[in-house]
């Protein structure tokens, strides 16, 4: 077993650590981008396609299972056929090498989250609140937008949450694979056998992940206080 | 086996680099059923140590409810934690092992087992327990025969997502050359070998069919009163 020298202190406070093209700064800033990037993408295709199946009560078995199937797949795996495949592994601007790769697999494993817990909010609107509603004059879209969307924004925020924390965590793996963002400095650490670095990155990556997931809670919280 | 060093002349599905490779498979299978192998080792290992941790939690959070929004909550909070930061937080503890890996992998379960277990044993009515007791039930003869068989069906649904989770997230215990599929899959990508990539991912996908499958049978048979109502997820 290699014996490493962990001094997590000294990682830290060295400039070089946080300077430069492979300094955390500019990972930071690659981790963000993506996981804004991914979750931006997810949003806009699956927020409006599952309240829309919500709102119809269509399409349950696929809204329902897509968390299920994307819990099976690994992340190194759908990223290693992407990149070897039709995707290929080509630079892709500020994503860096196989960039359009990563951002599709980060895409892959938001919308789960996203879709699932949409379709279920959609789905557990009181029907008699929604059927007041029809009996007032309203039309489909008015109904979706008055009076389905605010009982299930809570929901849909938590899955928002769960999303955003499934790509933080997703990008720092992809790093594994190909890909900009923190998970390079880890593996970095590992092929140069720096535990300093190792533990250190990993301790950004768990602390962000942690605030991520409390920063949304807050938002939970807020959007569920009127209900 | 009439297959040595094959010159570079031959022409066939591997010097192609085919994604869908018969030749692969059949040359491989050995290194294939091992790497199969050991990643099963793993989930099962990490599932058990998930379930040896969780019951006792579970039992405290029922016992002494102020600890249970704690629990709920730690457990939570390292499953926010990403596999590849949480598995590196682990190796000052148990190094560069297959035991850094179980032991992650059974960390996050938790967050699943121990919420099923609590849900489980709270599906139990209180009615019921009440006139298990009338009956003369004792406490010991009341977890076995009606709280545990109540609770079942939360918990194999949560026992069917830890594994299923633990399939493929072990994948990422390739970082630590833990063994499994993962490392096998790792390297036909750095090596651009399409066959292998493949493979090893279809392995995992049908890794983690195979035992939720396994698991619902389980569950069947464990819970035959429940046959005729199906229940729909």
């Amino acid at each position: 077993m290699i014996v490493w020298r962990i001094d997590v202190w000294a990682w830290f406070a060295d400039p070089a650590t946080w300077q430069g093209d492979d300094g955390v700064w500019h990972r930071l800033a690659e981790h963000s981008l993506l996981t804004i990037a991914a979750m931006l993408i997810a949003a806009a295709i699956g927020l409006p396609l599952s309240l829309w199946l919500g709102h119809l009560g269509k399409g349950g078995v696929l809204a329902i299972n897509v968390t299920n199937v994307g819990r099976a797949i690994p992340v190194i795996a759908l990223l290693s056929l992407l990149s070897l495949g039709f995707v290929g592994s080509d630079t892709l601007g500020p994503f860096g090498r196989a960039g359009l790769a990563t951002l599709l697999t980060l895409t892959a494993f938001a919308l789960p989250p996203i879709v699932t817990n949409t379709y279920t909010a959609m789905r557990g609107v009181d029907p008699d609140l929604v059927e007041a509603a029809r009996g007032m004059g309203m039309s489909g879209r008015q109904v979706l937008v008055g009076v389905e969307l605010p009982a299930a924004l809570p929901v849909i925020v938590s899955g928002i949450r769960l999303a955003v924390v499934q790509v933080w965590a997703t990008a720092t793996v992809a790093a594994l694979v190909a890909g900009p963002g923190m998970g390079r400095i880890i593996v970095h650490g590992y092929d140069s056998q720096d535990g300093a670095e190792v533990i250190g990155a990993s301790i950004i990556v768990a602390a962000i992940a942690l605030l991520l997931d409390a920063g949304m809670s807050l938002v939970q919280r807020a959007v569920a206080r009127p209900s | 086996m009439a297959l040595a060093i094959a010159p570079l002349a031959v022409d066939n599905c591997l010097t192609r680099n085919e994604w869908i490779c018969g030749e692969y498979l059949l040359t491989r299978r050995t290194e294939l059923a091992d790497a199969t192998m050991q990643h099963l080792g793993i989930v099962l290992a990490s599932v058990v140590l998930g379930l040896v941790i969780a019951l006792p939690l579970a039992w405290l959070s029922r016992r002494y409810p102020r600890l249970e929004a704690i629990l709920l909550g730690s457990t939570t909070a390292i499953y926010t934690i990403p596999s590849l930061a949480l598995f590196s937080l682990l190796v000052p503890l148990s190094g560069l092992t297959v035991q850094t890996v179980v032991l992650g992998l059974g960390l996050y379960s938790l967050t699943i087992l121990v919420r099923a277990i609590l849900d489980g044993l709270r599906a139990v009515p209180p009615e019921v327990v009440e006139s298990a007791r009338g009956v003369g039930h004792s406490d010991g003869a009341l977890l076995l025969k009606v709280q545990v068989p109540l609770a079942l069906p939360t918990v194999m649904a949560g026992l069917r997502v830890a594994v299923v989770s633990a399939v493929a997230l072990t994948t990422v215990g390739a970082i630590l050359d833990a063994g499994g599929l993962g490392g096998m899959l790792l390297d036909g990508q750095r090596t651009n070998f399409k066959a292998q990539v493949l493979a090893t991912s279809v392995l995992c996908v049908l890794l983690a069919l195979v035992l939720d499958l396994l698991l619902v049978l389980v569950e069947r048979m464990l819970t035959p009163w429940l046959r005729r109502t199906e229940v729909v997820r």
